[in-house]
């Protein structure tokens, strides 16, 4: 390293290296400028202008509105907030439901594919395969898996019960648990209040029978990915580390509780943090599988954004939509940190006894 | 586990070795159970798509479970390639997906060389840039991305289609992490030879990255081949169809194929293939790949 830096004060050289570095970088930055950066200036123009789609949103078309685009969506009340608020609704369920389940889903094959058993590797690609493959291809094939006529309600058959129509059926999860109860219409303190344009009672709908099977989905594509995160932490936990838990007498749950999870916790994090971001974006799935039917219980705010703009010319609404998914994206990484920040010692005496830097994917 | 019983040994009576070597076998069973389960419940979905899309329309509604096509038929297939344009489909993927990464492949290789191995002004501030960019998420662009490739006038071509695709922040960052991990000394011979700072990257570095720009064609072959959002609002015209386009409007029933399974599943298995050959051709380096990223 010390030669490097004496080679590069060497004046003659270091001319040459500049206009070689930005020449190198050159490529890269105009492309990240011209359709990330500028396109987000774009966009932010749009999100506070009354634009149709006509012309350029740069030209005399579009005019400035100030914030009515976001008090459209979240004060005014109409169908817009309605949507919003729906969508909102159906997306949250969806994160809630998918990202613990994958997180412990992939904890759980990583555990199982890190002994040393055979066929592992068979059962490590059969794990993993659903995440290389398109959301289209897999959309497709959960709608025939849960079509009315489908594989999933014949095996349900052969087990005497009656599945539901599953994508055609909008009724809200726990709405279908309370009516199991006998519950079946709302409180009127639940049913006259609103946010966001959707009664509280339609908030606590739970995700509909429809989303369950994005739900599943999702669980089923990226479960893989994050399988391989949690094998490769597995895998950097020093085997000398379980050896002496296991002469301790410690049982298989003892050891994953007490010392597994603690030594993984950054990659937990790294997961539930990629799970979260991911969970907030889902369009591909809507966009080939439901387009937000039935009843709007699958339209998410990715897909709104895109339907307001692009089918309804209502751009200024949807590049709203879009910014403020961004900040539901954002906050909610933010929290994650903040909730597992929690000071560690497990890990950290690791990190500094092998001399490494422990942390995870950015 | 035969290193830790010999280990145990010398304390360990012989009878509760008896009983734990026992237990052991049994715990052995169960997870091999377990397993074996999982791995149908990831396995049986493909297994069916593949054999219904030799099934007939009514064999696919009558009987979605049976892995016997009655009568077997590549129907769906001959349609697909007859009704649908699925090879203009194939066609307009493969030359998008190839250029997407072939592109990649060059530009976060030299961009990760600048940001490793050079020293300029701005490069600290040009690498904060580039990772910032990678937190932005990708939906939250796509109207952004349709509003800049319309001014640009690249709406409804395939440079509208490719060149928005090559911004690759994470495949920068695999570059600069990987140049930053090989030894700088042959790189300085040569220097002292007087290679010119290109010559250096394209005969000495670039060999020695092989490893590295793999991961980052696997990921960009994987990535643009499955890509639908982008393709969505950057053409119009079906003549620019992907593949994942066209199969979404079979899906959707946009092409009039209402709900007919074997047709659809056809033309997904189809276009997996890619992606699959990709996979089981670099197994072993996807599996260490991701565990050797994570290590860093």
């Amino acid at each position: 390293m010390a030669s490097i830096t004496t080679r590069l004060r060497e004046p003659g050289i270091r001319g040459h290296e500049a206009a070689a570095g930005w020449l190198f970088l050159a490529p890269v930055i105009v492309i990240l400028g011209l359709f990330l950066v500028l396109p987000i200036a774009m966009a932010v123009w749009v999100s506070f202008s009354d634009w149709t789609g006509n012309g350029s949103p740069l030209g005399a078309h579009a005019h400035w509105v100030g914030l009515a685009n976001y008090r459209h969506l979240l004060t005014t009340p109409g169908l817009d907030q309605n949507n919003f608020g729906t969508s909102l609704r159906n997306n949250l369920y969806y994160v809630l439901f998918v990202v613990p389940v994958q997180t412990a889903v992939a904890l759980f094959l990583a555990v199982l594919v890190n002994r040393r058993v055979k066929l592992v590797g068979f059962f490590r690609t059969a794990f993993y395969f659903p995440s290389v493959t398109s959301s289209v291809a897999i959309t497709i094939l959960f709608l025939f898996l849960f079509s009315p006529t489908g594989v999933i309600n014949k095996l349900l058959s052969y087990l005497g019960a009656t599945g539901p129509s599953w994508l055609y059926d909008p009724r809200g999860l726990f709405h279908v648990v309370l009516g199991q109860f006998g519950v079946h219409s709302p409180p009127s303190s639940l049913a006259n209040g609103f946010f966001l344009g959707v009664s509280y009672w339609d908030w606590l709908s739970g995700p509909s029978i429809a989303m369950c099977v994005f739900v599943l989905m999702a669980v089923f594509t990226t479960s893989g990915t994050f399988m391989l995160l949690f094998l490769a932490a597995l895998q950097n936990i020093d085997d000398s580390i379980n050896e002496a838990s296991a002469l301790d007498g410690a049982t298989e749950w003892r050891k994953f509780r007490h010392i597994t999870v603690p030594m993984i916790r950054p990659t937990i994090f790294t997961v539930v943090t990629l799970g979260l971001i991911g969970t907030w974006q889902v369009f591909d799935q809507i966009y080939v599988g439901t387009k937000g039917s039935p009843l709007n219980t699958t339209l998410t705010p990715a897909f709104l954004s895109f339907n307001q703009s692009f089918n309804n010319n209502e751009w200024g609404v949807g590049a709203a939509i879009a910014f403020i998914l961004f900040a539901i994206i954002v906050f909610f990484t933010v929290v994650t940190r903040l909730a597992t920040r929690s000071p560690d010692h497990v890990p950290r005496r690791r990190r500094f006894l092998k001399a490494q830097p422990g942390g995870s994917a950015p | 586990m035969s290193s830790a019983t010999a280990a145990g040994r010398p304390s360990t009576a012989l009878r509760s070795e008896a009983s734990a070597a026992r237990r052991r076998r049994v715990g052995k069973l169960v997870s091999y159970g377990v397993l074996a389960a999982i791995a149908i419940i990831y396995v049986f979905p493909f297994v069916i798509a593949v054999v219904t899309s030799f099934k007939t329309d009514p064999d696919a509604t009558q009987n979605p479970l049976s892995l016997a096509p009655s009568p077997a038929t590549t129907g769906a297939f001959r349609q697909l390639y007859q009704d649908q344009d699925f090879l203009l489909w194939l066609k307009n993927s493969a030359i998008v997906t190839l250029s997407v990464t072939f592109l990649r492949v060059f530009l976060d290789s030299l961009a990760g060389y600048a940001l490793a191995r050079l020293r300029f002004r701005g490069r600290g501030a040009a690498f904060a840039t580039i990772v910032a960019v990678m937190a932005v998420p990708g939906v939250v662009l796509l109207i952004p991305k349709f509003l800049m490739i319309r001014q640009l006038g690249m709406y409804d071509t395939y440079y509208g289609m490719i060149i928005p695709l090559l911004v690759d922040a994470a495949g920068v960052f695999i570059m600069k992490n990987f140049f930053e991990s090989i030894p700088i000394s042959v790189e300085e011979s040569a220097r002292i030879d007087g290679a010119s700072i290109f010559r250096i990257y394209w005969s000495i570095v670039l060999p020695m990255a092989r490893p590295a720009l793999v991961t980052i064609f696997i990921l960009s072959f994987q990535g643009s081949w499955n890509e639908l959002a982008h393709f969505i609002i950057s053409a119009q015209s079906s003549g620019l169809n992907t593949l994942t386009k066209g199969v979404a409007q079979l899906a959707s029933g946009q092409l009039g194929v209402g709900n007919r399974y074997p047709l659809k599943l056809a033309a997904s298995v189809l276009m997996t293939i890619p992606v699959a050959v990709l996979f089981f051709v670099f197994q072993r380096r996807i599996m260490n790949v991701s565990s050797g990223a994570v290590k860093e």
